[in-house]
């Protein structure tokens, strides 16, 4: 059993492939949407009180009313939070998206209702004793880093791959040069997609070094020596303009 | 195609339709599909698969082969989207599924009665015989209510609205017969021990009350709800065997398989338990405590409830012609 990615056999003949999230960041999400919907549950406990402060005659008159104004739905926010939102977003939760991890079945689709009520039931197990103990140490330990609720659900958490479809995005804004060869091209914009996180110095001298790359392949004369010169933006700009083939 | 190899048109021409496809994806995600989106969704599957595998071979582990790998399972998803429940597939899993898991269930049920029948007997010797073995069993309070020769019970809706009750207890109800039916992952020994001890609890109080003279007031209290209830969490604690049977005996290749095929088939038993257990609570919130009900009033509820719980769990609630 590969412990690293879900690998889907599918019909086109080309397997899915689908990274298995750990215990960090499944840990990571369910510390943000802990906190999401405490938050939301005790801004509508403290909200509801409040008003039922303002209004001292109805809580006197209708007190179970007033107290299951207060109580019912700041409960049913805290206990209800994964099921629904696992439902709705498909697998994901605000801490899921966050944490770039979403929930799929074992076939790589989006698990069903039934499975996502089924792994959110096993939580009851899995937070024992303390801050989810068993569920932790099933994650660590198991194979594919599941917890007792993905086993009898049928379902994994894997990387959400959202963040890398800029890639994809930055790519398709290029407007390609058809001359450029692949690599080229995949180089270029894995270098514009990177430019923020990378060193000026290093993604100066890289952007240099592509550009007489493509400066070669297309056949056009190499940079003069004033391209040196050139700021960061320029650069950035120019590197763009040589992926896409336009004239400066 | 190998890295660097010249493939002027490849990337340039693909990137569009990739885009598109990434466009359409917001779209495809949202709700149930046409059936022209349908279509698109088959077609851009097939049209990225030979694009992911020359990707994987020409750019292994750039971000562009990420991206349409990404690209290309979120398509996958799409296209093997299971279909939407329908009210048709919500009487079909009340009229036929409920039951059928029931029928299938019941050499558990029994065995989860008789397990919860003997443990109830032997709380009940157990306190009888040594009853500072109370204390296992009840809370301080509790006991100091029955001493004063008064149930815990008596004058509960002074302090708490039958409406918050309600909800308190069956909430705590669902939670325990989810739990018992959780535990039985533990090979069947989780359940086990919440059956044996929700039983061990209930015969220990009967017998402690009975010392007091005050049993025939608790059994006043619990029958409206109680014969429902128990039978709940005896189902739960079923479905938990079940659970463990699967593990034990798998049926399936693997026992991740098995246990997740169980899963899947006693999961739809608490389309049913749910609101009978809701039904228990208001119960036991509005009638139970109340002083004014009387015995008569007391044993058509508790039956009219058990008769409403054979009905949904035989399916003939939900019956008909057109559902079988």
């Amino acid at each position: 059993m590969n412990t690293e990615a879900l690998i889907v056999t599918t019909p086109t003949g080309v397997d899915v492939e689908l990274a298995i999230a750990g215990p960090g960041s499944r840990a990571y999400a369910f510390i943000i949407d802990w906190h999401i919907r405490f938050l939301i549950a005790i801004t509508w406990f403290a909200a509801a009180a409040y008003l039922l402060t303002r209004n001292p005659q109805f809580a006197k008159n209708s007190p179970a009313t007033a107290g299951l104004l207060t109580g019912l739905p700041a409960a049913a926010i805290y206990f209800l939070y994964h099921p629904l939102l696992e439902t709705i977003m498909r697998g994901r939760t605000p801490g899921k998206r966050m944490a770039g991890v979403r929930i799929v079945n074992r076939q790589g689709g989006t698990p069903s209702v039934l499975a996502v009520l089924i792994r959110n039931a096993f939580r009851l197990l899995d937070c024992l004793p303390v801050l989810y103990a068993v569920g932790l140490a099933t994650t660590i330990f198991s194979a594919q880093r599941t917890r007792f609720g993905d086993l009898a659900a049928g379902t994994l958490l894997v990387h959400d791959g959202d963040t890398e479809a800029k890639a994809l995005t930055q790519l398709g804004s290029l407007a390609l040069n058809p001359a450029l060869d692949a690599g080229t091209v995949a180089v270029g914009n894995d270098l514009l997609l990177r430019w923020k996180e990378l060193q000026p110095q290093t993604r100066r001298r890289l952007a240099h070094d592509l550009l007489s790359r493509i400066a070669a392949a297309v056949g056009s004369a190499p940079a003069p020596p004033g391209e040196d010169a050139l700021d960061d933006r320029l650069l950035q700009q120019r590197l763009q303009q040589a992926l896409s083939g336009r004239s400066r | 195609m190998k890295p660097n190899v010249r493939a002027p048109s490849w990337l340039a021409q693909r990137s569009a339709i990739w885009g598109r496809i990434g466009d359409s994806l917001l779209t495809w995600r949202r709700g149930r599909l046409s059936r022209e989106d349908a279509l698109k969704a088959l077609d851009a599957y097939r049209s990225l698969a030979p694009d992911v595998a020359s990707a994987r071979k020409a750019l292994p582990g750039n971000p562009i082969t990420v991206a349409l790998e990404t690209l290309y399972a979120s398509v996958h998803a799409i296209v093997n989207r299971g279909p939407r429940h329908t009210g048709a597939s919500l009487i079909h899993l009340y009229a036929v599924e409920i039951p059928a898991t029931v029928q299938e269930l019941k050499p558990f049920i029994v065995g989860v009665w008789l397990l919860f029948a003997l443990s109830t007997a032997a709380g009940w010797w157990l306190v009888h015989t040594w009853p500072s073995l109370v204390d296992l069993v009840a809370s301080p309070d509790m006991i100091q209510h029955v001493q004063r020769g008064e149930l815990w019970t008596d004058g509960i809706l002074n302090v708490t609205p039958s409406s918050l009750l309600s909800v308190r207890i069956f909430t705590n109800n669902i939670v325990v017969t989810v739990f018992a039916c959780v535990a039985g992952v533990f090979y069947g020994l989780g359940t086990f021990y919440v059956i044996a001890n929700n039983g061990l609890m209930l015969g220990g109080v009967f017998a402690f009350t009975h010392n007091y003279g005050l049993d025939g007031d608790l059994l006043k209290f619990i029958f409206a709800h109680g014969t429902v209830e128990l039978s709940m969490i005896c189902l739960g604690g079923a479905a938990g065997i079940a659970l463990g049977e699967s593990l034990i005996r798998p049926k399936l290749a693997s026992r991740r398989d098995s246990l997740q095929q169980c899963t899947t088939k006693i999961a739809r038993l608490f389309a049913a338990l749910i609101p009978l257990l809701v039904v228990c609570g208001l119960i036991e919130g509005f009638v139970s405590p109340d002083p004014t009900i009387g015995w008569p009033l007391r044993l058509i509820i508790g039956l009219a409830n058990l008769a409403l719980m054979l009905t949904v769990l035989s399916g003939r609630f939900f019956r008909s012609d057109a559902a079988v």
